[in-house]
């Protein structure tokens, strides 16, 4: 039993000690200069000297994270119900969604940077624009994959077509939303770290393109990680509180 | 309960292809009236009619008895979400109507589920589940019910008392069952008709009331004909080699041949 369980642990950490050797061995075997590619020893240095600097900066491109995820699958959500109570409103609004998506976003980047400023206010719509489409997509996909025995069922008992969505389209569509607001979870960071490219003083985007432009790599590196680890622990995070609802819900 | 017959008289097609008809079915007042047939020739059409689900279905006739019904399916359509009780409630809900939680807990009293109100659809057994299902029928409180075989995805003694508790609670209601189950039909219908390739055909019941006892010798021979009559069952002394032939129609006396009554599809 104890046995495998630690075979589960090392299963778990080889992945990881993988690839730091092949990172390693990167290093020594193209000797390469620490301001090319440092090891993985150099950025945990880099990592633990400049933690300090690098959470103030992970602290702000979470909250723009954050924000933009709520708001984004808040928006995503009501607009999914809407189009999904209304044929007319899907006829006008689901040809401009799909162009929309046509848009490349980090083209967006600058004209948001100008409209909302220099501060979170850019970040936290860039957010917002990536992941509202996926929220959408997921929740209205759903909506409109009800079991068609629920509503034939509604309608013999003589149920309106808003009270079958509120009712029963809605709560039937819920894990639709919640896989939808996963996958957001992961894209998020993309947009607050595209918008932090772009214009500002603070973030962990404007801490690596800080860091290139003065070939500090390793701390380039360590700030990477330390959004890579953010981005993995707000998806899984999302992701357990979102089934914890799901499972209360029954559903 | 003062509950209307239902009739229909006429013709169906779905994407311009014959279901059924033209053909005549009468289901009297307050009586179950058995709808028998294979998978594939109609009868859940006839049913989605009377339901006032008949989207997509051409139907070319008179159909009397719709609207004010319930429906109970095989699928007992229980919302995962909600409760025991909310589920039987859900026809209020979905009305915009005051849910009466008394009433519905008294109904769930009579499907002998009162102490299960609070749970979810997931902890209970099918047997307990399509009983739920029955309680939010009754809740309904429509003069018709129509039943889609709701028994069939059942074991078999928990079929038999699901039988027998709907006819129960279903006293004074005109009933309409389709079935594709000769025993089904043969314990629990006061009027039987077939419906197959050929045609609808009226067929005589066994005497006695309502849910008729599973072994009896009357309601026992009532199923052989009837799955004689499906064309289940080579008929004796005929067709000893080759395939076997279709049942005579004939072999019912026929007590009302069903006024003006063209069978076959073309």
């Amino acid at each position: 039993m104890t046995r495998a369980v630690w075979m589960r642990g090392l299963l778990g950490v080889a992945p990881v000690v993988l690839a730091l050797s092949l990172w390693q061995a990167a290093v020594w075997l193209g000797d390469l200069p620490r301001f090319i590619l440092p090891g993985p020893a150099a950025v945990a240095q880099t990592l633990w000297h400049s933690r300090a600097l690098i959470a103030e900066h992970a602290l702000v491109t979470l909250t723009e994270v954050l924000a933009g995820l709520m708001l984004g699958a808040a928006l995503g959500g009501v607009s999914a119900i809407g189009l999904a109570a209304s044929a007319l409103a899907r006829r006008l609004v689901q040809p401009i969604l799909v162009f929309t998506q046509a848009v490349p976003v980090f083209a967006l980047a600058p004209i948001l940077t100008l409209w909302f400023g220099y501060g979170m206010g850019s970040k936290i719509a860039m957010a917002l624009i990536i992941i509202y489409f996926p929220v959408t997509a997921s929740f209205l996909d759903a909506l409109t994959r009800t079991h068609p025995g629920w509503l034939e069922l509604a309608r013999v008992m003589g149920a309106s077509p808003l009270r079958v969505l509120w009712h029963i389209r809605v709560p039937a569509a819920l894990p639709g939303f919640a896989s939808g607001v996963k996958l957001a979870a992961v894209y998020a960071p993309i947009g607050a770290i595209i918008g932090e490219w772009v214009g500002a003083s603070r973030g962990l985007g404007y801490l690596m393109l800080l860091a290139n432009g003065r070939a500090k790599t390793d701390l380039m590196f360590a700030a990477l990680i330390v959004l890579a680890l953010l981005t993995l622990a707000l998806h899984w995070a999302v992701g357990a509180g979102l089934r914890r609802m799901l499972q209360r819900y029954g559903a | 309960m003062n509950a209307p017959a239902l009739a229909l008289h006429g013709t169906a097609h779905i994407a311009g292809r014959l279901v059924f008809g033209p053909l005549s079915l009468n289901a009297p007042a307050g009586c179950w009236t058995c709808l028998l047939g294979p998978s594939g020739v109609g009868k859940s059409t006839i049913l989605r009619l009377f339901a006032g689900l008949g989207d997509g279905i051409a139907f070319d006739g008179a159909l009397s008895g719709a609207g004010q019904v319930a429906l109970m399916a095989q699928d007992d359509l229980l919302l995962p979400w909600l409760s025991v009780l909310d589920n039987v409630t859900l026809g209020a809900r979905l009305r915009g109507q005051a849910v009466d939680g008394g009433a519905a807990l008294q109904v769930l009293e009579r499907v002998g589920l009162a102490d299960r109100a609070g749970d979810r659809p997931g902890d209970l057994s099918g047997g307990q589940r399509q009983r739920v299902a029955l309680a939010r029928t009754l809740t309904e409180d429509r003069p018709v019910v129509l039943l889609d075989e709701p028994f069939s995805a059942l074991d078999a003694r928990t079929r038999a008392q699901m039988q027998d508790l709907t006819v129960e609670l279903l006293t004074g209601r005109t009933v309409l069952l389709v079935t594709h189950d000769p025993a089904e039909a043969a314990r629990l219908g006061h009027v039987l008709f077939i419906l197959t390739e050929d045609g609808l055909q009226e067929v005589p019941p066994p005497d006695g009331p309502i849910p008729r006892p599973v072994g009896d010798a009357a309601v026992l021979a009532a199923q052989a004909r009837l799955l004689t009559h499906l064309g289940a069952v080579p008929v004796a002394g005929a067709g000893t080699r080759g395939a076997a032939p279709r049942a005579p129609r004939d072999i019912f006396p026929k007590k009302e041949p069903g006024a003006g009554l063209p069978r076959g599809r073309r």
